[in-house]
């Protein structure tokens, strides 16, 4: 899974470039991957609380003839869907949906698959009036111990507690050009620098490309793009996802559902860096 | 609280230290709850010296070498004479046992990096092996920046440690102080099995001015002050300070004991 270096390699490109790339408007969507990869899939909506969010798609489908629910962050193919899709970024009822759907893959034992490419949660009025700090935290809490399968993988923009909302998991996996960080470039810069525009730098410093969060523990691999990103050859790019999440469930699938949670409680209980001397 | 003669945060009053303490640092002109260090909160909460700390010497180390954090996290440590923004222990509360954490706002505003998302973890994690409740008082401005994806993962790693509390069956009980905002809201902070807050304190996920620009316009008086929080459903209740003691001592009382033994069904969990 790990990069071929047929292409030009992630180490010889800027943070900034992987970030731009990861945002590309043309990279294949988690509707894209669903229509190559899943078959019988049906869409499913509604949170079943307020809303459908349509930052959020899911639904079942057979993936290798194994019954499996994907859910995805949904960002636009054109401005038009774009705007209906609110670029990828979840209300509260997204986040609501994704678990509902993914309760329901637990009680039908079917895996999960994640598949995160989000700017952020949404900060607007009506996010935090219906409580987008306690969706986003309800998911990380359940889906520590959902007993099935879970793999997620970051395609695109891993945004913050956003992205986390859908990742927590037995594996995650980055595409090459995906990026995954606490906070955006721009935002980190505003901070930082009190300067949007030294996003570059940001990004250097957050170390958020595929590459360190493998170097750093925190991913279990890298999933190769086809040519000079995912968004040259959609076809390529969802033969390489299939591939890996093909080889990645038939490992989990091995496992106990009680040695299946104890190892994905273990994979989070180990992330962090400090001293205690 | 070191200076003789503090302002309020919110109304700008200039208060004599003695009259304030007296007050619970609650502001007598506007009624503002001061922001309280981990020193402070402690006194005021937990049976005299019944607190007795963990993990006292844990520290924060520069995983990803950014810029200046080394500097400002030294900063922190000498201002607040403490290794980093959480204090955590096990204490009694009118006589009754639990683990008990506390966030330092002085400290890099309580930002979560590795070392607050550890020490959290392995407290809950106290509480499972001791069968014991967690209380946590929260005031903090999210995931720490400077440690990156490691913040982030301790969104999920305390997360985690609550599911395991619960599953348990043994309660969090979080009480949110100005300010709770960004990962922290959305992950330990709002998964208290009770939640208390203070009053007017800020609590969200994204901070105000991230959702004035995103949207462009000004946000409505009141908006993400626990009142408002309160008013949509989202926390149990609102807590004057010179209540809190009390109250959280009510609540483990009301949780020591049970009508049913714990684990008496097989399903033995919140569902």
């Amino acid at each position: 899974m790990q990069g071929t270096g047929k292409n030009k390699s992630i180490s010889d490109m800027k943070a900034i470039e992987i970030v731009k790339l990861a945002r590309h408007t043309k990279r294949p969507t988690t509707l894209d991957y669903i229509n190559n990869m899943v078959e019988d899939f049906l869409e499913l909506h509604g949170d079943r609380r307020f809303a459908d969010d349509p930052a959020i798609v899911g639904g079942i489908g057979f993936f290798n003839n194994i019954p499996i629910t994907i859910i995805g962050h949904q960002k636009g193919r054109n401005v038009k869907e774009n705007v209906r899709r609110n670029f990828g970024m979840s209300n509260p009822e997204g986040y609501r949906k994704a678990l509902r759907l993914m309760e329901e893959a637990e009680r039908f034992g079917r895996p999960i698959f994640n598949l995160i490419d989000t700017p952020g949660a949404y900060p607007g009025i009506g996010a935090e009036e219906r409580g987008q700090a306690e969706a986003i935290a309800y998911n990380l809490y359940k889906m520590s111990a959902l007993e099935v399968p879970i793999i997620s993988v970051i395609t695109g923009e891993g945004g913050s507690g956003g992205a986390l909302a859908l990742g927590v998991a037995d594996r995650v996996y980055m595409l090459s050009n995906a990026i995954y960080s606490v906070i955006s470039p721009e935002g980190c810069a505003s901070i930082l620098w009190r300067d949007a525009s030294k996003s570059a730098e940001a990004a250097e410093a957050l170390k958020l490309t595929s590459r360190d969060l493998l170097h750093f523990g925190i991913i279990d691999g890298i999933i190769d793009e086809p040519g000079n990103g995912a968004h040259e050859d959609k076809e390529t790019m969802s033969k390489n996802l299939k591939e890996a999440l093909k080889n990645s469930l038939a490992e989990l699938l091995e496992l106990s559902i009680p040695v299946l949670l104890k190892q994905r409680y273990e994979k989070y209980r180990k992330m962090g860096i400090y001293s205690e001397s | 609280m070191s200076q003789l003669f503090p302002k309020c945060s919110r109304c700008q009053t200039t208060h004599f230290i003695a009259f304030l303490k007296h007050a619970n640092y609650v502001c007598s002109k506007c009624g503002f709850h001061l922001r309280l260090d981990a020193p402070t909160r402690i006194k005021m909460i937990c049976d005299k010296k019944t607190f007795s700390q963990f993990d006292t010497h844990m520290k924060s180390i520069d995983p990803l070498d950014f810029p200046k954090y080394k500097q400002k996290n030294l900063e922190s440590v000498e201002k607040t004479n403490q290794a980093e923004a959480i204090l955590t222990g096990l204490c009694k509360i009118k006589g009754f046992s639990t683990t008990f954490g506390v966030m330092d706002p002085r400290f890099m505003m309580a930002s979560m990096g590795s070392v607050v998302g550890e020490k959290i973890t392995r407290m809950l994690e106290y509480s499972c092996n001791h069968d014991l409740p967690a209380i946590i008082i929260v005031s903090s401005g999210g995931a720490r920046m400077q440690e990156g994806i490691f913040s982030l993962m301790q969104m999920a790693k305390t997360s985690a440690a609550i599911k395991r509390l619960n599953h348990k069956q043994l309660p969090l009980f979080t009480v949110l102080a100005d300010p709770t905002t960004g990962g922290v809201t959305a992950s330990f902070a709002m998964l208290g099995n009770v939640i208390l807050a203070e009053n007017d304190a800020l609590i969200g996920f994204a901070g105000p001015r991230v959702i004035e620009q995103t949207i462009g316009q000004s946000l409505p008086q009141g908006f993400q002050k626990s009142e408002f929080l309160e008013e949509h459903g989202m926390l149990d209740m609102l807590v004057e300070r010179k209540q809190l003691r009390n109250t959280l001592g009510t609540l483990l009382k009301l949780h020591s004991k049970r009508a049913y033994p714990r684990n008496f069904s097989q399903k033995g969990e919140d569902g």
